[in-house]
């Protein structure tokens, strides 16, 4: 699992590749929060899950930990582009209310 | 016609994606749906995360069993599968299947293994003994999506624990 990532516009785009699980999110934790942390002047930041070709429940804590972290800088963020299986989770777990979905 | 499988994995992360895509291929002559085979993949997913994370603590050497039956019926198919593990157990069954009730928050867990199980698999069952293992039993039918949704008996959810 990797994270391609993008600052355009005071944006801050992070898309996730790979099938995110338990042991595969440890890889890609660090990576995220150090991408948060350069870039703290972020007006929003948008996590693309294009390329999450799987997500079991995982998932919905690596994406709310990331919102905590976020949300401490003041910077709201977005996801965008789940595959069906990705979105029946986040649907149901609420993650959407933290994090819309454009 | 009946066909069985049986996987003993190491409890170790990286089996994870082999146990998952494993019981999807095994599932694969009943003709699953993309939808159908993602669910299948998520809930084998979780229970084996869980064997992993609580009941080996990510730390003891352990052993997972997996074992999966599939049965073709006149509509398509089932997927029984079962996993378990010899790791510490679960000490109250009841809490560890509310949604949202993990006993890991620091650790960015969400709690919702046993629900997301419970919710893409028809059947599921939970029996866990506190000190020799827990073991997860879930079937899925095949082959019904299409107009067959409405026609479906309730979910039967059984949890037992002997703790």
């Amino acid at each position: 699992m990797r994270i391609l990532s993008d600052y355009r516009g005071n944006v801050l785009y992070m898309r996730l590749c790979g099938e995110m699980d338990e042991h595969n999110a440890a890889l890609v934790r660090r990576v995220a929060d150090k991408l948060v942390d350069d870039h703290t002047q972020s007006e929003r930041a948008v996590i693309d899950l294009s390329g999450v070709s799987f997500m079991d429940s995982t998932g919905i804590g690596f994406l709310i930990g990331r919102y905590k972290k976020l949300q401490r800088y003041g910077i709201p963020v977005y996801v965008t582009n789940p595959s069906l299986g990705t979105d029946k989770i986040l649907q149901m777990s609420g993650v959407y209310t933290l994090m819309p979905k454009i | 016609m009946k066909n069985y499988m049986k996987l003993e994995i190491s409890a170790r992360g990286e089996n994870e994606g082999f146990a998952r895509s494993a019981v999807a291929a095994f599932a694969l002559p009943l003709n699953p749906s993309f939808t159908e085979l993602s669910d299948i993949k998520t809930a084998v997913s979780e229970a084996v995360t869980n064997c992993i994370v609580h009941a080996y603590s990510k730390t003891q050497d352990g052993k997972i069993i997996i074992e999966c039956e599939t049965e073709q019926t006149s509509t398509g198919g089932v997927l029984h599968i079962e996993i378990r593990d010899f790791g510490c157990g679960i000490e109250d069954v009841e809490q560890a299947v509310q949604p949202f009730y993990t006993t890991l928050s620091d650790d960015e867990r969400s709690g919702m293994g046993f629900t997301i199980m419970q919710t893409f698999m028809d059947e599921f069952s939970l029996t866990s003994i506190r000190g020799e293992g827990t073991r997860v039993e879930m079937s899925r039918r095949i082959g019904e999506e299409d107009g067959a949704a409405f026609s479906k008996p309730p979910k039967s959810i059984r949890k037992v624990s002997n703790a």
